[in-house]
């Protein structure tokens, strides 16, 4: 006799799935729980932490959102290796404002937001009828080229960067601004993905001829994501800058190209809470291993392979499905 | 042109590096007509389709329509004026309920225009649209991921997603093909009906039995060229069209 899984739907799933029709206190916890576990998760840690795991709380949100616009651009059928190119714009951007023009951190941050979003797309515009591979070629290129641009033109500071740049008012103020967007960002991009407009957009990656027979203007609908996802990276790299109080080459280094592809990766992409949970876990991990030096590299690889094998669709879809199905086997003829 | 025409294909060219897909191609249609083009295979039909829709540009000569110049739009814009099609090989989104896949034709700005700025409940919209092509209500159907349909319904559902646009003209790439004989004879109602409603339509078919039965004129292509028009009984006893199918010396 052999036998199979068999995966079921847990009840409250499928009355859960299109009308609420709850009645017990656990039930409402059961929708509720996964939403409320990250947001106050988020707004608790910063009252917790140290000092020094207050900064790696930062940087994961930073990275988080790093890894939403990889993972919006992703589910737009526009895989992008330039995260990079968003999170340097947006600090440039911020620097300059802040350093040259005596903008207001808190004013600074928004404008280089758009100010970022705005410079990223027009970058890329010229290649969004590329697809794939050739896409993701030129947005690893531009972010490498514009370092050369300042280091041989020696603008905006050239090598030496601009320092000096002014903080935000107060600690408090950068974790839960940075917090804030992250959870706003978070929620609020799920829900557009969901909605019809998101449709669109996945239907652009599954089958971009059809979506153009449906008399849909594809690259329209793409430059609009790219706008949304690039001015997500800009505001990571604009408030990046008020945290060092300085902005230079490194913001267009490799690192904030594939970190977050990894976060979005080992987190599962498509839903962007994976690619937040992806950062939850790698960026503390990667501060946690800096004790033992010069390996630490080598141990981070090893644990990015170890996921991507064992657990290919991402830890996200895995927990997804065992918190929403349950498994048995049976017997099968 | 005359008062009734609808599209007019003024000697197409259209050359891929050094083959010669489509090769002096012309045609009328009118407002309400169902035309069938047929051919063997490779014979450029699908290429005149897609020189219509604006999928490819031609190397020479024009695609009018309603009296406008529309070869050199852009495939989406064509949709915009009241062309749609469906593809030959059907290409859902495989992860999504059949009537979410309606979602994105619903989202057009075509049908926003029509429907005076408006959407409306997409759902409920593409729900019925479903139905009309055969999608049983009671059966639940629509709810099915278009993953587990069998080809009956996704060609179905390519069927709608095409309505869906409210178009003028409808072009339909081989929708017979892979059929069974039962389930071509349900969707041949729907486009009856269509019809029925002043719908312009070109049926690309190899299932001719089928086709003669509905189409009002027929065209056949062979090496991109144009080799016969008219009626369906006139067209099959030409010479040159029994030679390009059966390979027949005359």
């Amino acid at each position: 006799m052999e036998r199979r899984r068999e995966r079921i739907d847990r009840g409250i799933k499928v009355r859960a799935g299109d009308v609420f029709a709850l009645c017990s206190w656990r039930e409402m916890l059961y929708l509720v729980a996964p939403r409320l576990i990250p947001i106050l998760g988020f707004l608790l840690l910063p009252l917790v932490l140290g000092t020094y795991w207050q900064k790696v709380l930062l940087s994961v949100a930073v990275f988080a959102l790093l890894a939403i616009s990889w993972d919006i651009l992703a589910q737009s059928g526009m895989i992008s290796l330039g995260q990079a190119l968003f999170f340097g714009l947006g600090a440039y951007c911020s620097g300059i404002l802040n350093h040259t023009f005596g903008w207001h951190p808190l004013l600074a941050l928004p404008a280089a937001t758009l100010l970022g979003g705005l410079i990223s797309t027009a970058c890329l515009l010229p290649v969004l009828r590329l697809r794939g591979v050739y896409f993701s070629m030129v947005t690893l290129i531009i972010p490498l080229m514009l370092v050369r641009v300042v280091e041989a033109t020696k603008v905006f500071g050239g090598t030496e960067g601009l320092s000096g740049i002014a903080p935000l008012p107060s600690k408090w103020i950068e974790l839960y601004l940075i917090v804030g967007v992250l959870l706003a960002a978070l929620f609020g991009f799920r829900r557009m993905l969901d909605s019809d407009y998101g449709l669109v957009l996945k239907g652009i990656k599954d089958n971009d001829r059809s979506v153009t027979n449906a008399g849909i203007n594809i690259y329209w609908f793409k430059t609009q994501a790219l706008f949304i996802a690039s001015s997500i990276g800009a505001l990571a790299g604009a408030f990046m800058t008020h945290v060092y109080m300085f902005v230079g080459m490194p913001v267009f280094a490799l690192d904030y190209s594939i970190l977050p592809i990894a976060a979005a990766v080992v987190g599962g992409p498509g839903t962007l809470a994976g690619a937040t949970l992806g950062a939850v876990i790698l960026v503390p991990l990667s501060e946690a291993l800096r004790g033992i030096g010069g390996l630490r590299i080598v141990f981070y690889g090893c644990f990015l392979v170890v996921f991507i094998v064992a657990l290919p669709e991402g830890i996200f879809h895995y927990v997804q499905r065992k918190y929403h199905q349950f498994e048995r086997w049976v017997e099968v003829e | 042109m005359g008062a009734g025409v609808l599209l007019r294909l003024d000697s197409l060219y259209k050359n891929f590096g050094g083959i010669q897909a489509v090769t002096d191609l012309s045609f009328e249609l009118a407002q309400g007509e169902l035309l069938g083009l047929i051919g063997p295979n490779g014979s450029g039909k699908t290429t005149a389709v897609n020189l219509i829709t604006g999928f490819v540009k031609p190397s020479k000569g024009a695609v009018v329509y309603r009296g406008r110049t529309i070869s050199g739009l852009a495939p989406h814009a064509v949709v915009r004026l009241g062309i749609s099609r469906t593809f030959q090989m059907v290409k859902p989104f495989y992860q999504l309920p059949a009537y979410k896949n309606m979602i994105i034709p619903l989202y057009s700005p075509r049908v926003k225009q029509l429907v005076g700025g408006r959407y409306g409940d997409r759902d409920a919209v593409a729900l019925d649209l479903l139905e009309e092509v055969g999608f049983e209500r009671d059966a639940q159907v629509a709810y099915k991921s278009a993953a587990v349909l069998p080809q009956g319904y996704l060609k179905r559902l390519e069927l709608a997603k095409a309505m869906a646009l409210r178009p003028d003209l409808i072009i339909l790439d081989e929708l017979f093909s892979g059929l069974s004989l039962a389930e071509v004879a349900s969707i041949v109602p729907i486009i009856e009906k269509l019809r029925k409603e002043g719908k312009t339509i070109i049926m690309i078919e190899h299932r001719l039995k089928e086709l003669f039965r509905i189409a009002d004129r027929i065209v056949v292509l062979n090496f991109g060229q144009k080799i016969a028009e008219g009626r369906a009984e006139d067209v099959m006893a030409s010479e040159d069209v029994k030679k390009a199918y059966l390979g027949v010396e005359s």
